[in-house]
């Protein structure tokens, strides 16, 4: 088995591990630059409409785009990711796209007031530094050193929070951190058939326990992969090595080698496994 | 040493095991689909009562496969199908819309109430605030150019003749002039304002008292200017349109920071994270009342103050919203279990 530095214990109330596996800060960075570009969009379209409906009087116009950035930017950005962190999946759309959810550390329910606290926080600690930044950015050249003194302020201030994920063990964001959230990876997986089966009128093949012994899990599991993936160059390649090393004189067809070999290597190792007898890969004893 | 031939038919475990429980799965597949995508009124009560039975059974398939499978494809889509129904079992709850109607009804007085003495040291410190700057300003007026920010001033200081300020006071209306660009402006000020304030009570809660300190300067400041000018009245009618609500909204994330700075200074028995993470999420909802409060506040400064022209109906405003607040945070009957259970 292997484990993943990401990989987090999580005992349901059933008394089952189901294993976690915590969003990567490159998963989650891509999640919020899509809701970004959502957000931003809408805003972009509220934006011509008011211009469209202000069409005669141009000063009307304007004035409703300075309201629409200034209140919509702030309240849309609260109420997206809150409303969908609340619902049914979890995720905002771009969490949802990179297969990302939020869930309690506890593994209990997700709470209201841990979603709020989580994205009340998102806004300090990144959109609002970035705006005073971008805003006091424009004016450096001019002026006096105060206002790039802000900016310098304001630089690390979203340095800080930003890169905060990075420098601990959870990926935990500021927010993450209080709310008592973290941010897991839940792909959907689909069941894919069993490897392990022959057809019909294929040649015998015979192994010896000898030749059985050579692997252990952690090969069988390998090779299973290279059997889903039905790469011929690999297959071919897989299946030099494992002649070469239990020494198999006897010809046959690679697939249908590899996949007899599985078998019965599945077979026995499984069997030892009924009797507590486990083997995780070919460096450990027989 | 005799070789082991396979029999055919003879099958790994994860076969026979795929045969024999996975309809179950499709099952409990298809059911979940249905939920995720927004149609659990579709459900019937049979599939309602099945679903937490799919769920153990996936549950004690993916156990069994752990323990007798060396299937690893299968293993990793059991316990992706086990991770999914967890998540949508046990973290159910009710619509948007009812949550939102709980947490206005019941769950934000609750937890303003639960932070009271955070309140009034938050409130008191203001007023320690203004009553400084008050008394620095009246015995040397140098000191309010050291207070009040430059932007700020426009022409209301304290060499102002007594008709430049009720001037300002009585700002008359012009046909250009942006009413709700200037509200909008000005809620997105007050706002960032309330949020550092809690934000910063991470720190142990020293840079909410500073900048509640200041934010009570800043009006004791003023005072200091129109007070002695037999303007006090004016004044505070003025501010009360939209202060009431602005400075109760500052004054209550001050008291949500300090409740944060409270819970990671001492956390007690606790541990120092999982202290101020409980805070921290009584706090949260303090602060969305307080952005509610704000945009009220805005709408209020910016539409109601320049159309009301009239000192004793900008104190009644101002006076009725304090009312309404006060009554709605800490006289409303607490009813719900969900109320007490926060406090």
């Amino acid at each position: 088995m292997t484990f993943d530095r990401l990989e987090r214990e999580f005992v349901t109330s059933e008394g089952i591990d189901l294993r976690l596996r915590l969003g990567r800060v490159g998963e989650r960075a891509v999640a919020l630059i899509i809701d970004c570009a959502i957000i931003y969009g809408v805003l972009l379209i509220f934006t011509l409409l008011a211009q469209f409906a202000f069409l005669s009087s141009k000063g009307a116009g304007q004035e409703a785009t300075y309201v629409i950035w200034l209140i919509g930017s702030f309240l849309l950005r609260i109420g997206y990711f809150t409303a969908f962190e609340l619902g049914m999946r979890g995720a905002t759309p771009g969490k949802r796209l990179t297969k990302l959810r939020v869930v309690a550390r506890d593994g209990g329910r997700l709470t209201g007031e841990a979603v709020v606290a989580r994205n009340a926080l998102r806004e300090l600690e990144f959109f609002v530094p970035l705006t005073i930044f971008f805003s006091l950015l424009s004016s450096v050249g001019e002026s006096d050193g105060g206002a790039l003194l802000t900016v310098l302020a304001a630089f690390v201030t979203v340095a800080i929070f930003a890169l905060f994920p990075l420098f601990n063990r959870d990926n935990l964001r500021v927010g993450d951190l209080l709310a008592g959230t973290w941010v897991v990876r839940q792909p959907r997986r689909q069941l894919g058939h069993t490897v392990g089966q022959r057809r019909q009128g294929a040649a015998d093949f015979v192994f010896t326990e000898a030749q059985l012994d050579a692997y252990g899990e952690y090969e069988l599991q390998r090779l299973e992969e290279v059997l889903r993936r039905e790469d011929y160059e690999s297959l071919l390649v897989v299946s030099r090595a494992i002649r070469r090393r239990i020494g198999w004189t006897g010809g046959g067809d690679e697939l249908e080698f590899l996949q007899a070999y599985y078998t019965a290597l599945c077979l026995r190792l499984e069997r030892n496994m009924l009797f507590g007898k486990r083997r995780a890969d070919k460096h450990s004893k027989a | 040493m005799s070789g082991i031939d396979i029999a055919p038919g003879l099958h790994v475990n994860s076969h026979r095991f795929r045969e024999a429980r996975g309809p179950d799965w499709d099952r409990l597949e298809t059911l979940l689909d249905r939920v995720e995508a927004g149609r659990a009124g579709s459900l019937s009560d049979e599939d309602l009562f099945e679903l937490p039975v799919l769920y153990r059974a996936t549950l004690s398939s993916l156990s069994v496969a752990r323990e007798t499978s060396l299937d690893a494809d299968l293993v990793a889509y059991l316990e992706s199908l086990s991770t999914r129904a967890y998540f949508l079992l046990y973290g159910v709850h009710s619509p948007l819309w009812r949550r939102a109607l709980a947490f206005l009804a019941d769950e934000l007085p609750a937890a303003v109430r639960g932070m009271w003495r955070e309140t009034l040291v938050s409130l008191a410190i203001t007023v320690a605030g203004a009553v400084a700057a008050y008394m620095l300003v009246r015995s040397d007026p140098s000191w309010f150019f050291g207070i009040v920010p430059s932007n700020m001033i426009g022409g209301r200081d304290p060499s102002a003749s007594v008709a430049t300020l009720t001037e300002a006071l009585h700002h008359k209306l012009a046909a250009d002039d942006h009413l709700s660009a200037f509200a909008a402006e000005l809620f997105v000020n007050n706002a960032s304002v309330a949020l550092f304030a809690f934000a910063l009570g991470f720190a142990f809660a020293v840079p909410t008292v500073l900048l509640l300190i200041y934010n009570g300067c800043m009006l004791g400041a003023m005072l200091a200017v129109f007070i002695p000018k037999g303007l006090g009245w004016e004044f505070a009618a003025w501010l009360s349109i939209h202060g009431t609500t602005e400075m109760f909204a500052i004054i209550l994330a001050g008291a949500a920071g300090m409740r944060i700075g409270i819970a990671t200074a001492f956390p007690g028995r606790q541990a120092r994270l999982a202290s101020a993470v409980s805070a921290g999420r009584s706090a949260a909802f303090v602060m969305l009342g307080v952005v509610g409060m704000l945009v009220i506040a805005g709408l209020l400064e910016g539409l109601g103050r320049q159309l009301v022209d009239n000192s004793l109906s900008r104190a009644l405003i101002g006076g009725a919203a304090l009312l309404f607040w006060l009554v709605y945070y800490y006289l409303k009957p607490a009813n719900s279990r969900k109320a007490r259970k926060l406090e």
